[in-house]
């Protein structure tokens, strides 16, 4: 604690310091040379193909711009992500991107790292603080847009349907930002048809062990479900095996909707397995090393930066399949 | 009659079993239609097939870590040597240029397995030579192994197309699914082994007074290195199937926290973490207490928020159960119940 307090206390002295000289705080600094930068970065793991491609995405466009990227990789565990970013706030890092694990717990470690003054930049996933000064942007998709695009599909695939619809939900990481609000976009739309029921909803933990698992009781106990609602493609790719082997058509006898649109997941589309799939795209490599690039030469960013996504219905998957590079 | 069942309400499986049933009835109340197995497209079909064929890969990892635990030991490693037994036959399967040739399948799988023997001599050489804390030396491995795993997927979930691998884990043999049948070789495999022959015995020994057993003239140290081997090996066997189950190989995620289940089941099954007497049958049902669990949470739709307390709750009333004190606390109320009634119809 005491030597925390030392490193603290120098890197004030300093930005005193660095303050004295550039007549302005340490924003004015002045932008640095883009080799010189430094980015942390903390990855919330490689669960998923969608997840292993937006780190490739990272890493590729920092070491195309230059910069050098310090990268780490939480295993979905909230402990070794806050760890990460102490660690990249006691090397001094110039900035600080991460895509929190879970939505809440994360004020005290923004707090030093504002202290520090560093910036945040989240990625990704948002988190539930009230305090915004924690971070200078956020940018990533609008879960809650991804959950209604998927509501909207079934709306309209269902809306000559008289008899009750019986959906199932694959819940991803009970907490995590994508798995709540795609499940509020999704519910907030579908509550327009009376027919369109979540008769189960369930955690698949974003893989496709989970869906699978998940799938295979829920067919059981379930006979007549009539459509699967998959927060993430790997759980969907988990429910067609259990679909399967319960001896039914995935994509016929039983409708999948899911998020993201990683290759393997447009691949079952474009088989027909799947019916849709609301992309949510990894690729934001770019975007972000603009946010620091921007940032570094003294400007501002929008505090909510939204990629730009799309949706795919099975001759769109044929179309989109060969030049899809993750 | 009474005295029967005291024998039965002593015996270290009966909670446990009483546990396993309680679990079945829920799901029953929950699902009539729980215990129903059909044969559909030439194989069975239901939830007490799910359960059986979920269950193996924590099954196999358990019997391994009984015996370990046995020795008074313990291995933390398996959940990360069951990721790189996974990765190690999904890299050999994605590199081949015929996928789906059983003969690739079947050298995949057999460097995957010898790689785990390498792993389990690893952990058998820090224990038994060097001597550190079974917790600590396999540490090393728990830790190291995923990025190991890591290593050798890129950082990728490798998905492979191979009907032969993939029919480890989904696939069925005579309409009984092969992860079943694997699980069964390897839990009879184990029981002949040490309860035929010495072995077990040995084993006990060495986790009793390994002191006391060095001078009977047991070799611990080879005992050791065995222990740890099979249990690396059971590990990889887990692995490969967890891995052709999704036929896809996940470093991060195979047989993640699997080392937590095969633990809690080796306790539930009655086997003391302090060595000595083990029970491989109570292992058996310790790890379908684990899975029929997670059904239960699935089939009688437990909210995902809710569902650790649930298992946490249930594993709780177990070991409550199964510990000697409650036991003995329970008994003292009863003694008293009875004396009171007894008492009752002496005044009346």
């Amino acid at each position: 604690m005491k030597k925390l307090m030392g490193i603290a206390a120098a890197g004030a002295m300093l930005v005193a310091l660095a303050g004295c000289a550039g007549g302005g705080g340490a924003a004015s600094e002045g932008p640095k040379a883009l080799d010189e930068l430094v980015v942390g970065f903390a990855q919330v793991g490689a669960e998923s193909g969608w997840r292993t491609a937006n780190t490739k995405d990272i890493q590729a466009a920092f070491e195309e711009a230059g910069i050098e990227l310090k990268f780490s990789d939480a295993q979905q565990k909230q402990e070794n992500q806050i760890k990460a970013i102490r660690s990249y706030i006691q090397q001094g890092v110039d900035y600080i991107a991460f895509s929190p694990v879970v939505e809440t717990g994360w004020d005290a470690v923004l707090n030093e790292a504002k202290a520090a003054g560093i910036p945040v930049v989240l990625t990704d996933r948002a988190v539930d603080s009230k305090d915004t000064s924690l971070y200078v942007s956020f940018l990533g998709s609008d879960f809650i847009e991804e959950g209604k695009k998927a509501g909207l599909w079934v709306l309209d695939q269902y809306k000559d349907s008289t008899e009750k619809v019986n959906i199932v939900q694959l819940e991803g990481t009970t907490g995590a930002a994508p798995a709540i609000d795609r499940a509020e976009g999704f519910a907030d739309v579908i509550r327009q048809n009376p027919n369109l029921e979540v008769i189960e909803s369930q955690t698949g933990d974003f893989t496709r062990a989970g869906g699978k698992q998940v799938m295979e009781a829920m067919l059981k106990s379930n006979p007549d479900i009539d459509l699967v609602y998959a927060h993430n493609d790997d759980m969907g790719l988990g429910a067609i095996e259990a679909i399967e082997a319960a001896g039914l058509k995935p994509g016929e006898d039983i409708k999948i909707v899911t998020v993201d649109a990683v290759k393997d997941g447009m691949q079952a589309l474009a088989d027909g397995k799947i019916n849709f799939i609301v992309e949510c795209s990894p690729l934001l490599g770019n975007q972000l090393v603009d946010i620091i690039k921007t940032l570094n030469e003294g400007g501002t960013v929008e505090p909510r930066i939204i990629t730009e996504e799309t949706t795919f219905d099975q001759e769109q998957a044929i179309e989109a399949l060969p030049d899809r590079q993750y | 009659m009474s005295a029967l069942l005291a024998r039965l309400v002593a015996n270290r499986l009966f909670w446990p079993i009483v546990m396993l049933l309680v679990l079945f009835t829920i799901n029953l109340v929950a699902f009539p239609g729980f215990f129903a197995v059909t044969l559909r497209d030439g194989h069975l079909f239901g939830s007490l097939i799910d359960i059986l064929r979920n269950g193996a890969p924590t099954l196999i990892i358990a019997v391994g870590m009984t015996l370990v635990i046995a020795t008074r030991g313990i291995d933390l490693s398996v959940g990360a040597v069951a990721a790189i037994s996974g990765a190690v036959a999904c890299s050999i399967i994605l590199g081949s240029p015929e996928p789906a040739n059983p003969a690739t399948v079947a050298v995949a799988v057999t460097v995957a397995l010898l790689i785990s023997l390498v792993l389990g001599m690893w952990n058998g050489f820090l224990v038994a030579v060097l001597g550190i804390q079974p917790i600590i030396a396999t540490l090393i491995l728990m830790t190291a192994g995923r990025g190991v795993a890591m290593l050798i997927t890129e950082g990728q979930i490798l998905t492979v197309n191979s009907p032969p691998f993939k029919a480890l884990g989904s696939g069925f043999w005579f309409g009984v699914p092969i992860a079943v049948i694997i699980a069964a070789v390897v839990f009879g495999v184990a029981a002949l082994v040490t309860r035929r022959t010495a072995l077990g015995m040995f084993i006990e020994s060495v986790g009793i007074n390994p002191e006391a057993s060095r001078q009977a003239g047991v070799r611990a140290r080879g005992l050791l290195f065995v222990v740890y081997t099979f249990s690396a090996f059971c590990a990889a066997i887990a692995g490969l199937i967890l891995t052709a189950n999704t036929a896809a190989a996940d470093a991060n995620n195979t047989g993640l926290f699997i080392e937590l289940d095969a633990i809690l089941a080796v306790v539930i099954g009655g086997t003391s973490l302090a060595g000595g007497r083990y029970s491989l049958v109570g292992t058996l049902v310790g790890a379908l207490v684990i899975q029929t669990l997670v059904t239960t949470v699935y089939t009688v739709g437990i909210p995902p928020i809710a569902t650790m307390v649930f298992k946490a709750a249930v594993v709780t009333i177990v070991c409550l159960l199964q510990s000697p004190t409650t036991n003995e606390a329970l008994s003292g109320f009863r003694r008293r119940l009875a004396l009171r009634a007894g008492k009752g119809v002496a005044a009346s």
